[in-house]
């Protein structure tokens, strides 16, 4: 498979009256087209860091970053920053409008995503009259309505109630893989990761760098919430767990 | 189409808000009640607290001799002007320290001083400046309402959720962008708050002109009838006013009602 981004020693220092934070360091990794990759790690220890320096929303300290020709990238937050004055279909529309590409071609692209996800009666509504679930969703689709290759994820689902967590998850994960995107999600949700990648990168405390991979080979692999039956899940949940050495 | 039960819950709500305006009503006649028995039987002295005959009376003498719709006309262009360049200078100022951040930072003690400054005390020397006329009037209002614009809008801006900033960035939004697309729209609802607080004190800033200046005006009727003594004047003027603000709160409001979408 191509190589979609190779990260090298990616290091990221921010700097504040308080002093100098050391975020990331020593951060390498090589990510192949069409994979789904989750990063998981302490709290504070630098992964929202990694994302946004990977869409350009900060800048790295030091290191390369070698990125496919062409490569377009999404980012989702775990807000999903929906604009309340907007209706659901405008906002969707806010990246092609932004990048000046309203074409009649991709206005229609995005009302099918909005149809094949199940949010087509609500097009004309406002944000405010959709349940979290929806909104992500809908933020979902807006990333993708610029045809990003690269998704950035960090902490999507982190603002749902453990049930919609779970089924949200799947829904956009088999948005995913439906559309042929290549994922990059951060969370804290080890099982989730697990569930979700093909490989999930252990992070060790701040300044974050990488303490282990862990390529997921599930029997029987489906989608998230069918994944977790696997029998192989329990023992990777065990691994991982173990890696983060959360101290409370 | 709707259920009994939904029609009876609408009806109630109708009748709950009649009885409301009803009860409004009742206290404003028994104020006018009250403020004219009390006065006819001279309880209270009619030369020093008016009666609302007396009142009327006055209103249809200057309507007769041709200067009340003057006098509210002027107040009301005054107000208007002072307020329609306070609020687009204003948010044109905020603007353009939004955009250079820099800007803000040199400017922002110099705007705290002019804002905690009570503008009256500038009123002797606007006078030097533009005039006893018109324009100091004008320019007087124009200063009470052009501070306090920019330093709402500039917090507005400011309050604009960090998230949709980034999400506007990650989408490679350009400032302008950011600006017309994101700012703007967010603010809007801190636009129209700013409006009604603008709307009172250009007032406050016009009638504070017509006091030190004018030879006609609202304000100018109040200090003349203050002057010759006459209080019916002084206390008609003062209800003409309270109408006028009215109106005119009540006309920002209902531009909002128009304005804001689903929210
Ligand atoms: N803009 C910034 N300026 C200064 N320090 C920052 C900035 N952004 C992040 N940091 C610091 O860098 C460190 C890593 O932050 P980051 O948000 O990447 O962590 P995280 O792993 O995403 O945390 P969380 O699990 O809470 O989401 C933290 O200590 C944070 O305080
Ligand atoms: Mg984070």
């Amino acid at each position: 498979m191509k190589l979609l981004l190779s990260i090298h020693n990616l290091k990221k220092n921010y700097h504040t009256k308080q002093g100098e934070i050391k975020a990331v360091e020593h951060f390498s990794y090589d990510m192949k087209e069409g994979e789904f990759v989750s990063i998981v790690g302490p709290s504070g220890c630098g992964k929202s860091t990694i994302l946004s320096i990977l869409c350009g929303l900060d800048k790295k300290s030091s290191g390369k970053i070698i990125k496919r020709e062409n490569l377009k990238i999404g980012y989702m937050l775990q807000q999903d920053g929906l604009f309340p004055w907007r209706t659901i279909l405008e906002n969707c529309y806010i990246g092609l409008e932004l990048q000046n590409d309203l074409t009649n071609e991709n206005k229609e692209y995005v009302k099918s995503l909005l149809e094949t996800y199940g949010l087509k009666e609500f097009m004309n509504a406002y944000p405010s009259s959709l349940s979290g679930g929806m909104r992500q969703r809908v933020a979902l689709i807006r990333t993708l309505a610029t045809k990003p290759d690269l998704l950035l994820l960090d902490e999507p689902f982190s603002a749902l109630d453990a049930h919609t967590r779970l089924v949200v998850c799947d829904d956009v994960w088999n948005i995913i893989k439906k559309e042929h995107k290549s994922a990059i999600m951060v969370t804290h949700d080890v099982e989730e990761a697990i569930s979700c990648s093909d490989q999930v990168i252990v992070l060790t405390e701040r300044p974050a760098s990488i303490k282990q991979i862990y390529p997921i080979q599930l029997t029987d692999k489906t989608s998230p919430i069918h994944n977790r039956s696997c029998k192989e899940f329990s023992s990777y949940y065990n691994q991982i767990w173990k890696d983060i050495d959360f101290h409370v | 189409m709707y259920s009994e039960e939904h029609k009876l819950y609408l009806k109630k709500q109708i009748i709950y808000k009649w009885i409301i305006i009803g009860i409004q009503l009742f206290f404003i006649l028994l104020f006018l009640f009250l403020w004219q028995i009390l006065s006819e039987k001279e309880i209270i002295n009619p030369f020093i607290f008016s009666s609302p005959k007396r009142v009327l009376e006055t209103i249809v003498k200057l309507h007769k001799n041709q200067t009340l719709y003057n006098h509210i006309g002027i107040t009301v262009y005054e107000t208007l002007i002072s307020f329609g360049i306070g609020t687009i200078l204003g948010y044109f100022i905020a603007s353009i320290l939004w955009w250079w951040r820099s800007l803000y930072d040199i400017f922002d003690p110099f705007l705290t001083v002019l804002n905690s400054l009570p503008k009256v005390a500038l009123g002797p020397i606007i006078i030097i400046w533009a005039g006893a006329g018109i324009n100091s009037i004008i320019l007087m209002a124009l200063f009470i309402s052009v501070i306090i614009t920019i330093i709402h809008i500039y917090q507005g801006f400011k309050e604009v959720d960090l998230i949709k900033i980034r999400l506007m960035k990650s989408l490679g939004a350009s400032k302008f962008q950011l600006y017309s697309k994101l700012m703007i729209p967010a603010t809007f609802p801190n636009f129209i708050s700013t409006l009604k607080v603008n709307i009172s004190l250009t007032l406050i800033g016009v009638i504070m002109g017509e006091f030190l200046v004018s030879k006609e005006g609202i304000g100018y009727l109040i200090m003349y009838g203050s002057q010759v003594f006459n209080l019916n004047l002084v206390i008609t003027g003062i209800f003409l006013l309270g109408i006028v603000a009215a109106i005119m709160y009540y006309f920002v409001c209902f531009i909002e009602k128009r304005l804001i979408k689903n929210d």
